[in-house]
């Protein structure tokens, strides 16, 4: 009797062992914040770009959708994207919020000259310590929210042409 | 003088107080917080721009009063699990926590049976 326990404990232990290396071998192990899809996003407070106040939650709530993009001059894959705002920039359902981030001013206001402007406001994070309430660890991101401030989807990286096809029939339905 | 007293006492208090709020270890944090951009070190090893955008939050949780719980709690809703080193037990987890505890008290029993076998004979 003691054997056969023994035994089914065994095998139950090596099943279970199989079963980890399994799932784990078969997960994505390359990290994102996917995981904050669905989330509400809830106590923003981002310093705007040029006036003296401050963006809230309130702000975002007013529109149908809002994109928000976190970029900076310096950032190489942030010039890729550039045009692909533009053009969302043109959608009449979204809003585009830029976070300039860890970016020095007159920098950020060349880099919007000399490409375009595609953001309907414009907030600065200059240590990076409010793009973090957001999940963010790198530029550039964007974040697709709805009216209920809710994220719909999160872009990891500069927005590709797959992806502006994807926010467009998004705030188009 | 009593009153002096109270007043000395009063703000001794306060200064404690002040002192355990500050008494967390922030590197003891940052050293259980994982690099999200360079995955092989913790925020206390890492120079990335992300591990000091990181340090400067914890900080200024600190310095808000937050406990140690609350800031984990905190970076794990923006940034999932995956940031702790040590992940809080949850139903998701849980097993790895309970494994070596159950796998060591069921070898325990395993070899207290087997001795009892033996002496019996």
């Amino acid at each position: 009797m003691q054997k056969k326990i023994i035994k089914i404990f065994i095998l139950l232990l090596f099943v279970f062992v199989i079963g980890v290396f399994f799932i784990s071998l078969n997960k994505n192990s390359i990290y994102d914040t996917q995981g904050l899809v669905g989330q509400k996003i809830t106590e923003i407070r981002l310093d705007h770009f040029s006036k003296n106040k401050t963006i809230t939650e309130e702000d975002l709530s007013k529109n149908n959708f809002t994109l928000i993009n976190f970029w900076a001059s310096w950032c190489g894959p942030c010039r890729d994207e550039h045009p692909i705002l533009l053009r969302l920039n043109k959608e009449k359902n979204l809003q585009l919020l830029g976070v300039n981030v860890k970016d020095k001013k007159n920098h950020a206001l060349e880099f919007l000259n000399d490409l375009g402007d595609p953001y309907d406001e414009l907030a600065q994070d200059e240590l990076g310590k409010h793009s973090v309430d957001f999940g963010i660890y790198g530029v550039p991101e964007s974040i697709l929210i709805n009216k209920d401030l809710i994220i719909i989807k999160k872009f990891i990286g500069p927005i590709s042409n797959n992806d502006y096809e994807y926010i467009k029939n998004i705030v188009r339905k | 003088m009593r009153i002096k007293i109270i007043i000395f006492f009063i703000i001794l208090n306060f200064n404690i107080v002040d002192a355990e709020t500050f008494s967390i270890d922030s590197n003891k944090i940052f050293k259980n917080l994982r690099c999200l951009i360079c995955q092989g070190q913790s925020i206390a090893d890492s120079n990335s721009g992300f591990a000091q955008t990181i340090k400067l939050v914890v900080k200024d949780q600190i310095r808000d009063g937050k406990s140690e719980k609350e800031i984990y709690d905190f970076l794990i809703e923006k940034y999932g699990e995956w940031i702790v080193y040590k992940p809080p037990l949850n139903k998701v987890n849980f097993l790895l926590w309970l494994l070596p505890y159950l796998v060591f008290v069921t070898g325990g029993a395993i070899i207290f049976l087997l001795l009892k076998k033996r002496y019996n004979r």
